[in-house]
């Protein structure tokens, strides 16, 4: 198997005859191709599903048909530049890649960021968390084939966008924070806006658990299916709602509190069984608490600058330029060459939408970083598929991959 | 439980196989030997000082042209205690081989691959050790600080026959 540079890996049969059970090689149980192109498998995942009759003997993911490579472009870019790349890691929560990677070379920079760009971070990620879990709950319920769960979640989910282009200038894309804080201060009509979406959205989260908790199709296409026990959740490394729905208290805004998580009051909602069922209901759970998250960050809001005055990872203010020349030549260093973080290596996570979202940098010192790694929650959960799916009928597994809720480009990177 | 009890209860058992240790904002990293790579990390997840149930990520760095040219770095995180580490091991060159824990933490199992992957390091004794991100049929690691970024130029020109004339493969 050991293949060298230039060398193409092959397998024979002997090879891959691992994958499969024993009775799959005597033809007694069926081989499906699931995917790439299958719409429940929400963007390009191929599953390598084992029938037997109906039931489920194993599952092979196959991964990597959105590779894109961003590791490897991260090492040619400097810190600055590498931000818009990490909104395409996982694009439907770009705001906690942002805040993950911009914590990372803040630590290793050593840089303070000022409270009120905190508060906004925590506020734009709650917001993020949100609208992530509304179009999980959206695709997931159309799934199992319940419609107009669908078309309400995205009709709550453009409010959000709408706030997200009115801070930054891009509904998905975001790439707003920045390296020492924000990149502008929050415009005027940011607090109406998301005082507006808080006070109707408990309603709107009570309406999607109406329609969905006590619709007895539901109940039976969730409860007791895809269980993962709390022992093998951990060693298979699952993070976020999909472990909590097994009941661990594993939350890294709780744990390891960061951008003054550690200042507002809310609750880590715990599942009991495992099941579908109960990662429905810990991410509607979770959506409460976000609201709660941002309710008190809006309260308590600082004023102040919103970017550390640290002119080592912060360009001069532009009215500067016309006045100051070392200001002119800092601007000018500062977006071609970039800052230079000293030697060494850090990690730092957060809690994004799928779990815990990590990012790893690795600098010798230069502009550019020598290795930037990215731990993707969703490429963690999906290993945890053919556990969850063992034993269970096919048709249900559309509802395990949609309770994982996985995204594609992470998983893929 | 803080990290430096867990620091001396490794240096108290593996003295000869430590051979560094860093502290660098906030963070311990344990620089250890390869052969004793797996007996640690069981240690780690096993004794009651350390209970490091929870491997978070798996990652190399390529050090070219430096050496010893390879890392593995292992993330560890505890549950009970509420801490973080960091393992490192370094690999020459011309011995890109490291010891799996897939049998200590399962979920080392993808990112192995992915290691493997892209940097074309080995583990020795994964159950299940094929390229995961990219083809079957590709050729090198594209993750290795030697392999360029960009095979085949950018062409800023929309005359075909232009850019064909710049192609290789078209003359074949």
């Amino acid at each position: 198997m050991a293949i060298r540079e230039g060398e193409v890996q092959e397998f024979t049969l002997e090879q891959l005859k691992h994958l499969v059970s024993e009775r799959a090689l005597r033809g007694e149980t069926i081989l499906l191709n699931m995917g790439p192109q299958h719409p429940s498998t929400h963007g390009v995942l191929r599953l390598l599903v084992e029938l037997d009759g109906e039931t489920i003997v194993s599952v092979v993911p196959d991964i990597g048909y959105l590779h894109t490579g961003i590791e490897k472009h991260c090492e040619h870019r400097t810190y600055t530049k590498i931000i818009p790349l990490t909104d395409r890691i996982d694009y439907l929560s770009p705001m906690s890649n942002n805040l993950a990677y911009v914590m990372a070379v803040e630590k290793l920079m050593g840089v303070e960021v000022p409270l009120r760009a905190q508060y906004i971070r925590v506020i734009l990620t709650e917001l993020q968390r949100i609208a992530s879990h509304l179009v999980w709950l959206g695709t997931h319920a159309l799934d199992i084939a319940a419609m107009s769960v669908f078309l309400y979640c995205f009709r709550e989910r453009e409010m959000i966008l709408d706030i997200f282009e009115m801070v930054s200038g891009q509904r998905m894309m975001v790439s707003y924070f920045r390296v020492g804080g924000l990149w502008r201060d929050v415009p005027e009509g940011f607090e109406e806006a998301v005082r507006a979406f808080l006070k109707l959205m408990p309603a709107r989260i009570n309406e999607y658990e109406r329609l969905l908790k006590k619709n007895p199709l539901w109940l039976r296409r969730t409860k007791g299916v895809g269980v993962i026990s709390p022992e093998d959740a951990i060693a298979w490394g699952v993070t976020g709602p999909s472990l909590r729905g097994s009941g661990v208290n594993y939350d890294v805004r709780k744990a390891q509190p960061y951008s003054s998580y550690d200042h507002f009051e809310f609750d880590v909602p715990l599942g009991e069984n495992g099941d579908v069922y109960d990662r429905f209901m810990v991410r509607i759970e979770e959506m409460r608490q976000s609201l709660r998250i941002i309710d008190q960050a809006l309260r308590r809001l600082p004023k102040g600058p919103y970017i550390t005055p640290d002119r080592k990872v912060t360009p001069p203010p532009k009215e500067e330029l016309a006045w100051s020349m070392e200001a002119l030549i800092h601007h000018f260093k500062f977006w071609t060459e970039g800052f230079s973080p000293p030697p060494g290596e850090v990690y730092h996570a957060v809690e994004s939408p799928r779990g815990e979202f990590g990012v790893y940098i690795n600098s010798d010192g230069s502009p550019r970083p020598r290795r930037v790694h990215f731990r993707a929650p969703s490429f963690v959960n999906l290993q945890a598929l053919p556990i969850m799916a063992k034993g269970s009928l096919v048709a249900d597994l559309v509802a395990i991959i949609g309770s994982i809720d996985i995204v594609l480009g992470e998983v893929d990177r | 439980m803080s990290i430096q009890e867990v620091v001396e209860a490794v240096r108290a058992r593996f003295a000869e196989a430590l051979q560094e240790v860093i502290e660098f904002r906030g963070e311990t990293t344990l620089v250890v030997r390869r052969e004793a790579l797996v007996e640690l990390c069981r240690f780690l997840r096993d004794d009651p000082a350390c209970r490091f149930n929870f491997l978070s990520d798996l990652c190399a760095v390529d050090y070219w042209p430096e050496r010893p040219r390879f890392a593995v770095n292992y993330h560890l995180y505890s549950l009970p205690h509420n801490l973080r580490l960091r393992v490192k091991v370094f690999l020459e060159e011309e011995d890109p081989v490291v010891p799996t824990v897939t049998g200590i933490w399962p979920t080392a199992n993808w990112h192995e691959r992915e290691v493997y992957d892209l940097f074309g390091i080995r583990f020795e004794g994964h159950p299940d050790l094929r390229r995961i991100l990219l083809p079957e049929d590709w050729e090198g690691h594209p993750l290795r600080r030697d392999h360029p970024l960009v095979i085949e130029p950018v062409q800023f020109s929309f005359s075909w026959r232009e850019i064909d004339s710049r192609k290789p493969y078209v003359n074949e």
